[in-house]
């Protein structure tokens, strides 16, 4: 017995709630009335990613994907698809005449991801170099080396429009163009993988999934520009990509793709691995060519830009690992191809680390120009335990809070700057109710403390006075004159600090006051805290009326302040109390308070 | 393999791009494909591909399944995820796969030809480099 047909029925948190449920019921007595039990296997799935038109059912082997389905709708589907072999036209997702995102239409698809940074990821081995070259890998290098002049290369990264993907969003034509014009025999070739965020791990995936097409854009790269030397700059703390690094520049000079002459063409190009310790810092394109020659990693003035004078004082060329990604891509399809994806500014895709409150954490990539909602809510699956969405922080410690009213909003480098935030480099934290605003700015606060490399003064003092301000309204130890003092502070270290983390230091703090002012107010005059993160300006009591004197939170209570007779009301000893909350998620009957 | 030349390349493409669209590698026509990104493999993918591996000598399979690693197919919050390619069934991705369901996939979709109910999940995006 083998089944002919599969329906598949979401039940992803979205689709579930929209009745799923009873979809896949019905179809499954549908199935049976019908006859057709044995021809059809009825399976519940995850998450489609297409909540916004759930509940979402897919018929496989045809593909068919029907939207907005109802429970009636079983039949029709059964009788109709199963039985006669025909689609249920009018349940078919019918692509709507979408905004500018994507117009292409070459390519079938109903899902919000296009994938072109990630697009051999979850789909090639890693580790066998034979398996890229089959997916069109290295056809790109061949059509440079023997087709392409490098400034043709050049003229097809300027109609694709790629702008540099690690958060500063630099044209990438105009960097290539202006290395390859620099004067000087000996130029370089860098990969910033550096990639410190906290909570980004795009680079790290593309690295450990597709390792191949970052050599290969490099190698195109060294061609166009006129160097024989690349390194790839990748924090220690990435030994499985570092790994897979090895392998694949070891296959690649193996077969004559990386070395002396390669493909018989008389180009030279080399790649080495260099190792960071891991700061932040050193992902500052300056401070990591410092660190790359050896030296502590600090930023040094801008200009010279590192295209005149960067890596041992030489023209050099530095990109992302995820704009170079785009690269081979762009060569195989086309410039004009690429330009067609995303917006008119910001041509292409965004690869993003989806954490924090949410359902399908991931990795995503959008077409340029997806809004934010729809990764929240659609891609996403919404917020964890049917939670209210607070906001998003994109760019990481440099960037900003998103909130509510600011959800519909096209994602572009220009729409991220003026909403107070920026792209950054594609972490993008999610946070509910739950999440504290001034808990947040100073947990950046002092990761920029940390990080710092203490070379100027308007970052390495302000970082620190920043984050005693923040630590003290959290200890509820506020003053009105903070807000202003924080404000102050920031924007002096915007303008004055020697690099741009200093200089976007002050972001989510400036953000989330200007954004979320209540909720500082709050912890300053009233001395609450009304997501309960800030345990000093929380109490916990119990109500009472409410409290049955089940026990269940004393046998919690990891300092056993809490006392009371069997089927008597409990109190808490608030002065032994260490604002652990354990009672507070054990009780059944919301009979603990947090105030 | 020794350095190509371009004419080398290009003929090796034609020949990968052929096993790739015959779906059958080394003459084994199921593949089941385990993520083995740092996501995957923290959330315990190494477990997951010996559990398969047991599974296949178990059911006497070794001679139609190979078994392979890939990076992240960004579907990390239900990793470790598998895929499974085979004639006659759906291309089929399944997530949050231990060791007791990985043997459960290779005893329903391999075996019995039947998808394994609540771990089945999307491909998140379409295929742009058309075979
Ligand atoms: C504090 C700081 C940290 C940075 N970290 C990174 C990083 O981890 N990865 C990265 O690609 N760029 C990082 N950048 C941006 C780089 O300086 C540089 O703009 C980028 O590598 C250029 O590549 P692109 O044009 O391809 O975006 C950082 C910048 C600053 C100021
Ligand atoms: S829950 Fe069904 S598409 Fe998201």
């Amino acid at each position: 017995m083998a089944y002919k047909n599969f329906i598949l029925v979401c039940g992803g948190t979205g689709c579930e709630s929209s009745k799923a449920d009873e979809i896949y019921k019905n179809l499954l007595a549908e199935a049976e009335a019908q006859g057709v039990k044995g021809e059809v296997q009825v399976v519940k799935t995850g998450c489609f990613g297409f909540c916004e038109k759930g509940p979402i059912v897919k018929v496989l082997p045809s593909e068919s994907f029907y939207v907005e389905v109802k429970p009636s709708d079983a039949k029709e589907i059964i009788s109709e698809q199963i039985v006669k072999g025909r689609e249920v036209k009018r349940l078919l997702y019918k692509k709507e005449q979408q905004k500018d995102i994507v117009k292409l239409e070459d390519i079938e698809f109903y899902q919000k991801q296009f994938r072109i940074v990630l697009r051999n990821c979850g789909v090639i081995n890693p580790e066998n170099i034979e398996e890229y070259i089959a997916r069109d890998g290295y056809a790109a290098l061949e059509k440079v080396l023997f087709e392409m002049k490098p400034d043709d290369v050049i003229a097809e990264l300027k109609t694709a429009g790629l702008r540099g993907r690690g958060g500063a969003g630099f044209p990438t034509w105009m960097k290539w163009d202006l290395t390859r014009k620099a004067a000087g025999d000996i130029k370089y070739v860098i990969c910033n993988a550096d990639e410190g965020d906290p909570g980004a791990y795009m680079d790290r995936s593309t690295i450990e999934g597709d390792p191949h097409s970052v050599l290969e854009a490099m190698t195109i790269a060294g061609y166009t520009i006129g160097s024989d030397k690349g390194f790839v700059y990748i924090r220690a703390e990435y030994p499985l990509a570092i790994e897979r690094l090895k392998i694949a520049i070891a296959q690649s000079k193996a077969m004559g793709l990386l070395g002396d002459d390669i493909l018989g063409s008389g180009f030279n190009f080399d790649i080495e691995i260099r190792l960071g310790a891991g700061a932040f810092v050193c992902g500052e394109e300056t401070a990591l060519m410092q660190s790359l020659e050896g030296k502590r990693g600090m930023p040094v003035p801008k200009p010279p830009f590192p295209a005149i004078s960067g890596l041992w004082k030489k023209p050099t060329l530095i990109n992302n690992v995820e704009t170079y990604a785009n690269v081979p891509v762009i060569l195989t399809k086309g410039g004009s191809w690429f330009a067609k994806i995303g917006t008119e500014k910001s041509p292409g895709t965004k690869v993003f680390a989806l954490t924090g409150k949410i359902n399908n954490s991931g990795l995503v990539e959008v077409p340029m120009g997806t809004t934010l909602r729809e990764i929240v809510f659609d891609i996403g699956g919404g917020i964890k335990d049917g939670k209210k969405f607070k906001g998003v922080q994109t760019g990481g410690p440099s960037g900003g809070i998103i909130t509510e009213k600011d959800l519909d909003s096209p994602i572009t480098y220009e729409s991220l700057t003026a909403l107070g935030s920026m792209m950054g480099s594609g972490g993008m934290i999610v946070m509910d109710e739950d999440d504290c605003v001034v808990d947040v700015s100073r947990f950046y606060m002092e990761f920029c403390v940390d990080e710092s490399c203490g070379k100027c003064a308007p970052c390495r003092i302000g970082t620190n006075q920043m984050h005693s301000i923040l630590t003290k309204i959290s200890k509820s130890q506020g003053e009105m004159s903070d807000l202003d003092k924080l404000e102050r502070i920031g924007k002096a270290m915007t303008k004055a600090s020697l690099c741009l983390l200093g200089g976007s230091a002050a972001n989510p703090t400036l953000s989330t006051l200007k954004h979320f002012r209540d909720e500082y107010l709050e912890h300053i005059q009233d001395r609450k805290c009304r997501a309960g993160k800030c345990k000093d300006l929380v109490v916990y009591s119990i109500d009472p009326e409410k409290c049955i004197g089940c026990g269940l939170c004393a046998r919690r209570c990891p300092v056993n302040c809490i006392t009371g007779e069997k089927k008597q009301a409990h109190v808490i000893d608030t002065s032994k109390c260490i604002k652990c909350g354990e009672c507070f998620k054990v009780c059944k009957f919301n009979a603990v308070l947090k105030k | 393999m020794a350095k190509m030349t371009l004419e080398d390349l290009r003929k090796l493409r034609d020949e990968r791009k052929k096993d790739l669209g015959r779906r059958d590698v080394e003459g084994k026509s199921v593949q089941i494909i385990v993520g083995m990104g740092t996501c995957g493999i923290a959330a315990g993918a190494k477990k997951t591909f010996d559990a398969i591996l047991a599974a296949v000598e178990e059911f006497h399979l070794d001679k139609d399944v190979v078994i392979r690693q890939t990076g992240c197919m960004g579907l990390c919050y239900v990793e470790p995820t598998v895929e499974v390619a085979m004639p006659g069934m759906p291309a089929t991705i399944y997530g949050k796969v231990d060791a007791a369901v990985a043997r459960e996939i290779v005893q329903k979709h391999v075996v019995e030809k039947s998808l394994v109910e609540n771990h089945i999940f999307d491909r998140p995006a379409a295929d742009i480099i058309k075979r």
